[in-house]
């Protein structure tokens, strides 16, 4: 069954691209709508006979034209819309190379679009109209390609038929383009004038442009050479899978990142830093001496030790960094903004720990190119900000190693991809930079929680409404997304104060020992709602000396003592008349109204729940107003 | 080291790493075995990910018992020789309900025979990921497609809510419910896979070879009557003729084409020649605009 004739070189088929030795080129269009990506893609397509021809006649118009645009449709919703949304690729392959084309619309969510067509590309092809010159939008594109990796772009001068093939329109835009390409960091950019529509210079020389003597579109991109994605000389292999099919035999599967790796080889093992040597490159071809950057393999060291996914080998005396502080740039590609404290899954190659946002510095903007400082960062938002990680990772930044140096943040519930990003650098444990410095405190905590911690403190009569409206409070509260703990007779006499009565020293210590702990718990960073009656001025002012300035809140829940008598929904103040509960406050102890609280609920005007709205228009009304303001 | 052409090795190099990714990151996967040339090279790539090891995941062909007799064939000594170990699954209630591609039209006959029998395996198993040959090259809806295509509970695929894949850094999480289809061969065209079945040797169903073989004619494909349920209609009579397969399936759906081309090299040079897409020759791909797009929303791969 086996096909009559093997190991067939691409030499003898016209498909197969010749020159075995170039390899793929994946590269990317941008460009601004209708500078005509779609028309010059299609015409690729066409003229590098890689568009079937049904699909051709398909395009075909009345006039016989060929609509190169409409052979990229895509997905049903996009056609009726007429509007391509994501990135789609295409694969074409001249006589000499296989080219895939990450093709990307300049319409929504363009930000994440590029940066995924990037991280994916070689090189870009950047789209200008003779006839608009370089719009906003391609600075745009340009700016992004280069944040994540791209440093060839080729400009193709689009729609010269339309400025009659002029050389001098064609030459301001190339000045134009040289001078932003500079600017931006883009170490190759080269223009080229081209009419997609009509052919001119794509594949083949334009007659109509004899003016310019430089190569087609197609011969530049058969022609260039990607760059060079990783230091050469410097092993890096991250360790995808260990394989362990029987007690014999322990190999390492994964793919040569940089560098290139030979029998023999001394290495270490990150991690765990164990010293190693290469015993054999495993293929199914069989065993070789030597693999590069890019091959896919499976190596054995001299001797047992325990390797395993996420683990790195390295060269020796080539030792990467190992952090768990790391400087990034990110796209944000998530509705709900980046914000410090967030925390998230980290997936950077076989690598995969927990990282929490620890700073955000500054956003991009990406026409200007200026940073500008910022708290967050919003959908489609490319900013600079730092990460703590879980666990210590190897680090290799993005200029030195672009696969090893991109990186992923995921939703730890949905699971979602909520940011892509670059490594720019690693912080050494004793780096000199305040977020590296940053102290875990209350601070810090509560920035975490994204919220003001405090302690809203009530008292009042026995059943004088202090529990209802606490609980609907906290419900409030919850609701709002904010971390709570209410504190009250019920669950602190049961247990840690357990062991106190009802004299004036024990009702004492129970109130200090509620106060430390609510006081430790805004210090944890919650917003703590105690309910008791604490009668005394003195042990009320004791807890608020408690706590830092402006968290401590007094609220007095006012109720007569006649109505409290009459609701008496414990059955308290019966019990207490028959003489069966002594110091009872009210009665046979004094309740010392509270002088300036920091509110008063008067339960005979208001309900439960109005003065529950009171407490969080009074006491967190300004502060949620910024909330909101900073969102 | 092999000598393959650069491009080939670049593109079985990030298919090798694609497939240890789906074993290093998933509980359960299994390979989606179709008998094809597209699932003859995903093989080939499995069992050199993993070698020396074996293939670590169990192949699950979806029998809708009316695959090419030489399919079949093919498929059973293809598990023998490499020692696989191999699922196949029929939807016995479509087969007890006799569902036909004769009777009930492409459209039901894909639903339930495919669509669903596939839904019933990856259930059945509780594979959390299914790894599958298709190309984006194939069609149009799947440009856009992901390496690693998150599917929803039920298997839904929803062509606006996809992950963005940032260079090799894939998110292989999955949320309760969620499972994950794999394409490997995504970046490959179908000359790629040609020219990689004829570089490394790889075994073909030998319907991908021109032969002259006994084809009727029928709604303008050339169907090739491989058991007795095909019953000729009035006016059609069996001709022989020098056809070959371009893609694999169903015997009845599977529009067979005229050409002479008897190995791998004739095969590429036929392509470049002829320039039709390979789907062209499928009953189901022209049921309606968008086919392809609908069955993949609704889970058919
Ligand atoms: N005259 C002329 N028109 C062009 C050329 N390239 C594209 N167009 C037209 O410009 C319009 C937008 O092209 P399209 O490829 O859809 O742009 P996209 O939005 O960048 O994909 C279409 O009407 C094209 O026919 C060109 O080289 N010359």
């Amino acid at each position: 069954m086996r096909p009559k004739q093997q190991g067939v070189t691409s030499e003898s088929t016209g498909p197969v691209p010749h020159t075995s030795d170039i390899g793929l080129l994946r590269l990317m269009t941008c460009g601004s709508v209708d500078d005509g990506k779609s028309t010059l893609i299609g015409r690729l397509l066409v003229d590098a006979q890689m568009a079937y021809q049904d699909h051709i006649q398909a395009q075909r118009k009345s006039s016989g034209e060929i609509d190169y645009a409409g052979l990229l449709d895509g997905l049903l919703a996009e056609r009726e819309q007429g509007i391509t949304i994501d990135v789609a690729y295409r694969y074409f392959a001249s006589d000499k190379r296989k080219f895939i084309v990450a093709d990307t619309p300049g319409h929504e969510q363009y930000t994440r679009n590029m940066a995924t067509a990037a991280s994916v590309s070689d090189l870009a092809v950047i789209l200008i109209d003779a006839e608009a010159g370089l719009k906003p939008q391609t600075r745009r594109h340009a700016v992004i390609a280069h944040l994540f990796g791209i440093r060839h772009v080729v400009a193709a001068v689009n729609k010269m038929d339309k400025v009659g093939y002029d050389e001098t329109a064609f030459r301001k835009i190339e000045a134009a383009f040289t001078s932003f390409a500079r600017q931006c960091g883009l170490t190759s950019a080269v223009c080229l004038p081209v009419s997609a529509l009509k052919g001119d210079n794509i594949c083949e020389p334009s007659d109509k442009m004899t003016w310019y003597t430089g190569p087609t579109l197609l011969s530049y991109l058969e022609n260039v050479k990607p760059q060079a994605m990783a230091s050469a000389n410097v092993l890096r292999f991250p360790v995808q899978w260990a394989c362990r099919p029987d007690a014999s035999f322990r190999g390492y599967a994964g793919t040569v990142e940089s560098g290139d790796v030979r029998l023999g080889q001394n290495v270490v093992v990150l991690p765990s830093n164990m010293p190693a040597k290469i015993s054999d490159i495993v293929t199914m071809d069989g065993s070789q001496d030597r693999a590069e950057t890019g091959e896919a393999i499976m190596l054995t060291l001299d001797r047992d030790i325990d390797v395993s996914r996420g683990n790195m080998i390295v060269g020796e005396n080539q030792l990467p960094d190992i952090s768990d502080q790391i400087i990034v740039n990110m796209v944000w590609m998530e509705e709900e903004a980046a914000r410090v404290g967030a925390c998230y899954t980290f997936c950077c190659g076989p690598q995969k720990t927990i990282a929490t946002i620890t700073a955000i510095q500054h956003k991009v903007d990406v026409e200007t190119l200026i940073e500008q400082p910022v708290q967050s960062l919003s959908l489609n938002d490319v900013g600079q900000g730092a990460l703590g990680l879980a666990t210590s990772l190897v680090i290799e930044p993005f200029a030195k190693n672009r696969m090893m140096g991109s990186f992923i943040l995921c939703d730890k519930v949905t699971h979602r991809t909520v940011a892509a990003g670059t490594i720019r650098s690693a912080l050494s444990r004793g780096a000199n930079l305040h977020w590296q410095n940053m102290a875990v405190d209350a601070a810090a905590r509560a920035q975490m929680k994204g919220q003001r911690p405090f302690c809203l403190w009530f008292t009042g009569l026995s059943g004088a409404g202090k529990s209802t409206i606490a609980d609907l409070l906290e419900k409030k509260f919850f609701n709002m997304g904010l971390h709570t703990y209410t504190l009250d007779g019920d669950n602190v006499r049961h247990g840690l104060n357990r062991d106190l009565g009802f004299s004036d020293t024990d009702r004492m210590e129970n109130i200090r020992r509620v106060a430390e702990v609510a006081r430790l718990m805004v210090d944890a960073g919650l917003i703590v709602i105690v309910s008791f009656i604490s009668p005394f001025r003195a042990e009320r002012a004791m807890a608020r000396d408690l706590f830092p300035p402006g968290s401590f809140y007094e609220i007095f829940v006012d109720a007569p003592f006649s109505v409290c008598e009459e609701r008496d929904p414990k059955g308290l103040y019966k019990k207490a008349r028959e003489g069966l509960i002594p110091n009872f406050t009210g009665l046979s102890s004094p309740y010392e109204t509270p002088e300036n609280p920091d509110l008063c609920l008067d339960t005979s005007v208001l309900g439960p729940l109005e003065l529950a709205e009171q407490v969080v228009d009074k006491v967190c009304g300004d502060w949620l107003l910024n909330m909101k303001k900073d969102e | 080291m092999s000598n393959l052409p650069l491009y080939l090795r670049q593109l079985e190099a990030e298919s090798v790493y694609i497939l240890r990714e789906t074993l290093a990151c998933f509980r359960k996967p299994v390979l989606m075995y179709s008998i094809g040339k597209d699932s003859s090279v995903l093989l080939h790539l499995a069992r050199k990910a993993f070698y020396p090891g074996p293939v670590p995941f169990p192949l699950l062909h979806v029998d809708t018992t009316w695959k090419f007799r030489e399919m079949i064939a093919f498929r059973d000594e293809t598990v023998r020789r490499y020692g696989l170990n191999l699922i196949i699954h029929t939807n016995e209630e479509g087969v007890e309900k006799g569902i036909s591609p004769f009777v009930h039209g492409s459209a039901v006959y894909t639903d339930v025979m495919k669509t669903q029998a596939l839904r019933q395996a990856l259930d059945a198993y509780g594979f959390d990921a299914a790894i599958g040959g298709a190309r984006r090259d194939e069609e149009a809806s799947r440009a856009k497609e992901r390496i690693f295509s998150v599917r929803a509970a039920g298997y839904r695929w929803d062509p606006r809510n996809q992950r963005p894949e940032f260079g090799r850094v894939f998110n292989t999480s999955l949320a309760p419910g969620e499972t994950m289809r794999v394409f490997p061969l995504s970046n490959w065209t179908e000359k790629d896979v040609w020219a990689y079945i004829a570089a490394e040797g790889i075994d073909v169903v030998p319907l991908y070879f021109a032969q002259e073989r006994e084809i009727v004619r029928r709604d303008g494909m050339l169907v090739l009557p491989d058991d007795e349920r095909f019953v000729l209609k009035e006016g059609e009579v069996p001709e022989k003729m020098w056809v070959r397969f371009r893609t694999l399936g169903c015997y009845p759906l599977t529009g067979a084409m005229e050409s002479t081309a008897q190995n791998v090299v004739e095969i590429l040079e036929e392509l470049q020649a002829d320039q039709m897409s390979e789907r062209r020759g499928r009953a189901i791909d022209h049921d309606q605009a968008g086919a392809m797009e609908l069955k993949k929303q609704a889970g058919y791969f």
